[in-house]
């Protein structure tokens, strides 16, 4: 019998559809999966055997009565900790919400449910979405399959490195700033980042609500398109929510057509800063774009330089507003503070912030207060969003001479847990390929682009397409991904070590 | 937080309007009367139990998004209207950051620097029947807060208590503040403005139904900014800012009090902090609340999760025609169809008896018995039990048709208008119909010519030179006769026929 876990859940959805294997038979070996590898990798804050099962049960039973089930019914999938879910603990990755258990789901959730898709449990993750190697959260951080000494990207460390490592065959991932695509990018993994109000946000804990888009992980480009249609469409509860059809991203992810398509390569976004490996990876994908009949443009987007900036302007601008509701009135954490004899509601919530809340979590805090006072706004985020707009400027002027345009997701493969801890603009570098996707709020997703010669870690392809052609992201990744698959004899995970099995 | 208790010393209101003018700005709060909230489908009623009008939006948990109202928007682009305003062609919500603990997020959601409706106006009478034009700046969409319940004090006030509870069914509640330009040259009247003001408002959001505005449940609140300037100045004093002045009659109060409390201060050397004041209903008083300083920061920023307001001309204009005659348009055109002075016309305004009036007329009354009947003693018993007319008539059953009923008895003649007073009080002690009582109590005159005449004839008899007057042509004399006729007749008589007859009689008809 195949293994399970190491199937893709296209793959899974033809064995349960074709009543060759169960949903429970299917969740069961992932759960045993996670119970051999999860203490050394660490993808999970909260595993739910028993809703999971369940589910799993009841999409079963439904199949059984012979009812007409949706394609991915009984493909089990795990969920970033940012997003709420009913009865299962949602912490964002904070000690601020220890505990918390939400009374309602995230639209995108209700939309799994509905699917059928029992969810194993809820991710690791940058405590609120601030980092790029989960080292931020406050539960530990998660590793790397390939190397566990190295990071698996962030904030969605975790939902990464629980599809690198045959957890979940697809996991929910959030992109702020390259949350979904850069830890894909060093995990081998593949990740979107679907345009702005593409997929409700109602139910994802927001960091900064005008960056913030949820989206697929998987190990396959067909995979994350299956995953963008479940989860992708106009929401009532989410005033941002395009009122549009999904673009066709699993018809596109099938076709694989890259015939005649211009492919942008950004001038700002390769060489210099770029991890020689990585670059070179990259530039033999353009070439398989090449073969499959693509063309290939250079374009510029100068506006790009003052991107990282702005992004670190706007974002703890908004996420100094969002993050002040957790004030220990209503729920999650509350600390006594010291010394203090029948304390204020103001003692009370600054003890909880200043215990609840990280180290990075309180800079960008202070950061966005600061960007946002009389007398600044102007100066910080009032030029931000000014940037913001140059920025949109140079992706429309952009795309008037490409159809997508590519770029190695991040600079360097996986950095070691540790290096950039203390170096906060270091680890903001990693992400200066995927923000201006944000900024703009177009779709971006992230693809293996092979292992890079120095260091064997995998590299990561960025496609960026104008908003709502979703689906040319997928019609190169999957171009692109069916080329390299051959080229390397099988799935770039074939060639991860294997995991030490804990007994 | 400095918080003094007791009474401040005051200047006589005479002796500060002789030495500085007033400068008032009022914000006024109106909770809309929307189905559900600002932000969620959470029901608006009042009175439900604490906490029950809840969701994770009001609550602001998180992970959840508001979504604008959109009843709330047509009713805010339609107050701005109707106050003359301005609407924004594109204009958004901003967050307003501060932390407290009724304020579920930690920020209000409201509109900062692009307001939906601005620059209006609103025509202000005074009792004198003279217009103030009030300038409003603007008026802006907002959620209301939760509702904080400090227990343990005496006061009542977060000061003393020992712990607080925090009601969220109000939080989210539409708002609508209307904020106006700074009202000067009001002078003396300055008290009778802000009251005016507030009372054309409330009768104008009234009159458009998109409020209960019921200022003692606190769906339609009122912050009074006063300052004073020297009569030679050219710039306003510093002002302070009194919070939930939540009756007219304490609007004006307030006023007068605050402009009594700033010239003491200025009078005497010292000068006015700027701060919020708060308004002590019993005491007629204000103490101080919070500093307002420099330091006070809400980082106003765009609102991110909420797309732009953006209303159509044409949906504008749409809203423009729902409008409901202006107030003191209608009461103009009333006045003239009623045929009232008008001295009589503001008696009834200022009664609140409008719509009573227009009640009783369309059912069939005159508009003079319709304004006699509803002023008289009706109006005393109201006053007595500290309501309005229309309030105590509805709470003891008296209806325009009672006013009707009664007009009819006194045109058919059965009864004259002391016998319809009679009735009348006897309507209003719950007696029944103006009918019932005049035959529970035998009011009627008597239609009897032969005892009328017989009465005339023992009355001429009795007064022979009164009768000679009458005769040589003085026929004002008959006054006299007619009393003692009506006495005769114990005042079962019709006066004008009394008259008749002794005319008659004496040969003057």
């Amino acid at each position: 019998m195949t293994d399970l876990t190491r199937a893709t859940a296209a793959e899974l959805a033809d064995l349960l559809g074709a009543g060759s294997v169960s949903s429970r038979e299917v969740t069961r070996a992932l759960l045993d999966r996670t119970a051999a590898v999860d203490g050394a990798v660490h993808s999970y804050l909260h595993v739910d055997e028993d809703g999971a099962l369940a589910a799993a049960d009841d999409v079963d039973r439904r199949r059984t009565a012979g009812e007409s089930l949706h394609a991915l019914a009984g493909v089990p999938i795990a969920v970033k900790d940012v997003m709420a879910t009913r009865g299962l603990p949602t912490t964002c990755g904070s000690k601020i919400l220890e505990g918390w258990v939400p009374p309602y789901d995230a639209t995108l959730v209700t939309r799994l449910r509905a699917a059928g898709m029992p969810i194993l449990g809820k991710t690791n993750m940058d405590e609120f979405a601030m980092g790029s190697s989960t080292e931020h959260s406050a539960y530990g951080p998660s590793h790397n399959p390939w190397d566990l000494e190295r990071i698996p990207g962030g904030s969605g460390g975790g939902s990464s490195s629980v599809v690198a490592s045959f957890q979940a065959p697809l996991a929910i991932g959030t992109d702020t700033g390259g949350s979904i695509r850069q830890p894909a990018a060093v995990t081998g993994t593949v990740g979107t980042k679907p345009t702005y109000g593409g997929v409700s946000r109602y139910g994802l804990v927001a960091l900064a609500s005008s960056l913030d888009q949820a989206g697929p992980c998987s190990r396959t480009v067909l995979d994350s398109a299956l995953l963008h249609e479940v989860i992708a469409g106009h929401d009532p509860l989410d005033s941002t929510s395009v009122d549009a059809p999904v673009p066709p991203v699993v018809e596109a992810a099938r076709r694989a057509d890259v015939s005649g398509m211009r492919i942008g390569i950004v001038r700002e976004l390769t060489g210099e800063g770029f991890q020689a490996g990585v670059q070179a990876r990259f530039d033999e994908a353009v070439q398989h774009l090449v073969d499959a009949g693509a063309e290939v443009v250079e374009v510029s987007c100068p506006s790009f330089t003052y991107a990282l900036a702005a992004y670190y302007l706007i974002l703890p601008s908004e996420a100094s507003s969002n993050l002040a509701k957790f004030d220990a009135m209503r729920y999650g954490l509350r600390v006594q503070p010291d010394g203090v004899d029948a304390p204020s509601a103001e003692q009370v919530m600054a003890a909880t912030r200043d215990a609840g809340f990280g180290d990075e979590v309180k800079r960008r805090i202070i950061l966005g207060t600061y960007a946002l006072s009389s007398g600044y706004y102007d100066a910080y985020y009032g030029s931000a969003q000014k940037v913001r707009r140059l920025i949109a400027n140079d992706f429309a002027a952009a795309f008037e001479t490409a159809d997508v345009l590519v770029s190695p997701t991040a600079p360097t493969t996986a950095f070691r847990l540790g290096d950039k801890l203390d170096d906060p603009m270091a680890m903001y570098l990693n992400d200066i390929a995927t923000i201006p996707a944000n900024l703009a709020g177009i779709p971006g997703l992230s693809l293996p682009s092979g292992l890079a010669d120095e260091d064997g870690l995998p590299a990561g392809f960025q496609v960026l397409a104008p908003a709502m052609a979703d689906d040319r992201l997928y019609s190169v990744g999957a171009a692109l991904e069916a080329r390299l698959t051959a080229a390397w004899g099988g799935p770039i995970l074939d060639r991860a070590p294997e995991l030490e099995v804990a007994r | 937080m400095t918080t003094t208790t007791g009474p401040e010393p005051t200047l006589s209101f005479d002796e500060a309007l002789a030495s500085f003018d007033p400068v008032m700005g009022l914000e006024v709060h109106v909770e809309l009367g929307t189905n559900t909230k600002m932000f969620c489908g959470c029901p608006t009623a009042f009175g439900a139990e604490p906490n029950t009008q809840t969701c994770p939006v009001c609550l602001g948990l998180p992970g959840a998004l508001p979504v604008v109202n959109a009843v709330a928007v047509e009713s805010a682009i339609r107050i701005g209207l109707a106050l003359n305003c301005s609407i924004a062609e594109w204009c958004r919500f901003a967050r307003k950051n501060y932390f407290y603990p009724d304020m579920p997020k930690n920020f209000q959601t409201s509109q900062y620097d692009e307001p939906i409706a601005f620059d209006g106006y609103l025509d202000v009478e005074l009792e004198d029947g003279s217009t103030y034009r009030v300038q409003i700046e603007r008026a802006h969409m907002e959620e209301d807060t939760g509702k904080s319940l400090h227990v343990g004090g005496s006061t009542g006030r977060i000061h003393g208590a020992t712990h607080s509870l925090v009601d969220y069914n109000r939080a989210g509640i539409p708002l609508i503040e209307i904020v106006t330009k700074p009202m000067t040259g009001a002078g003396e009247r300055a008290p009778e403005v802000a009251k005016a003001y507030v009372a054309t408002l409330r009768d104008l959001l009234k009159a458009m139904d998109v409020s209960d505005v019921k200022m003692e449940q606190g769906s339609m609140r009122c912050d009074v900014n006063l300052s004073l300037m020297r009569k030679d100045a050219d710039v306003f004093g510093t002002r302070t800012e009194t919070k939930n002045v939540n009756s007219l009659r304490s609007v004006e109060r307030a006023v007068r009090y605050e402009i009594g409390r700033h010239a003491a201060v200025l009078s005497s050397g010292g000068s006015i902090t700027q701060e919020t004041r708060h308004w002590h209903e019993d005491t007629g008083i204000t103490t101080s609340g919070r500093v307002k300083s420099d330091a006070e920061d809400y980082r106003y920023f765009p609102e991110p999760d909420l797309v732009p307001v953006a209303p159509s001309r044409e949906s504008v204009e749409a809203l423009r025609g729902t409008l409901p005659e202006p107030p003191a348009e209608r009461r103009k055109r009333l006045q003239a169809a009623w045929g009232f002075a008008d001295l009589e016309m503001r008696d009834v305004v200022n009664a609140g008896l409008v719509e009573l009036v227009e009640e009783t007329v369309a059912a069939g009354a005159s508009p003079a018995a319709a304004r006699k009947w509803w002023s008289g003693e009706v109006a005393r018993r109201a006053n007595g039990e500290g309501v309005d007319v229309p309030s105590y008539a509805a709470r003891i059953g008296v209806t325009p048709a009672h006013v009707v009923e009664l007009e009819s008895l006194v045109t058919s003649g059965r009864l004259n208008d002391s016998m319809a007073r009679q009735a009348w009080e006897g309507v209003l002690d719950g007696e029944g119909t103006p009918t019932a009582v005049a035959d529970a109590r035998g009011l009627e005159l008597v239609q009897d010519t032969g005892a009328l005449e017989a009465a005339v004839d023992t009355v001429i008899a009795a007064n022979p030179d009164v009768a000679d007057k009458i005769r040589d042509g003085k026929v004002q004399a008959v006054g006299a006769l007619i009393g003692q006729v009506m006495r005769e007749m114990k005042g079962h008589a019709d006066a004008a026929a009394a008259r008749q007859i002794i005319l008659e009689k004496l040969g003057q008809a």
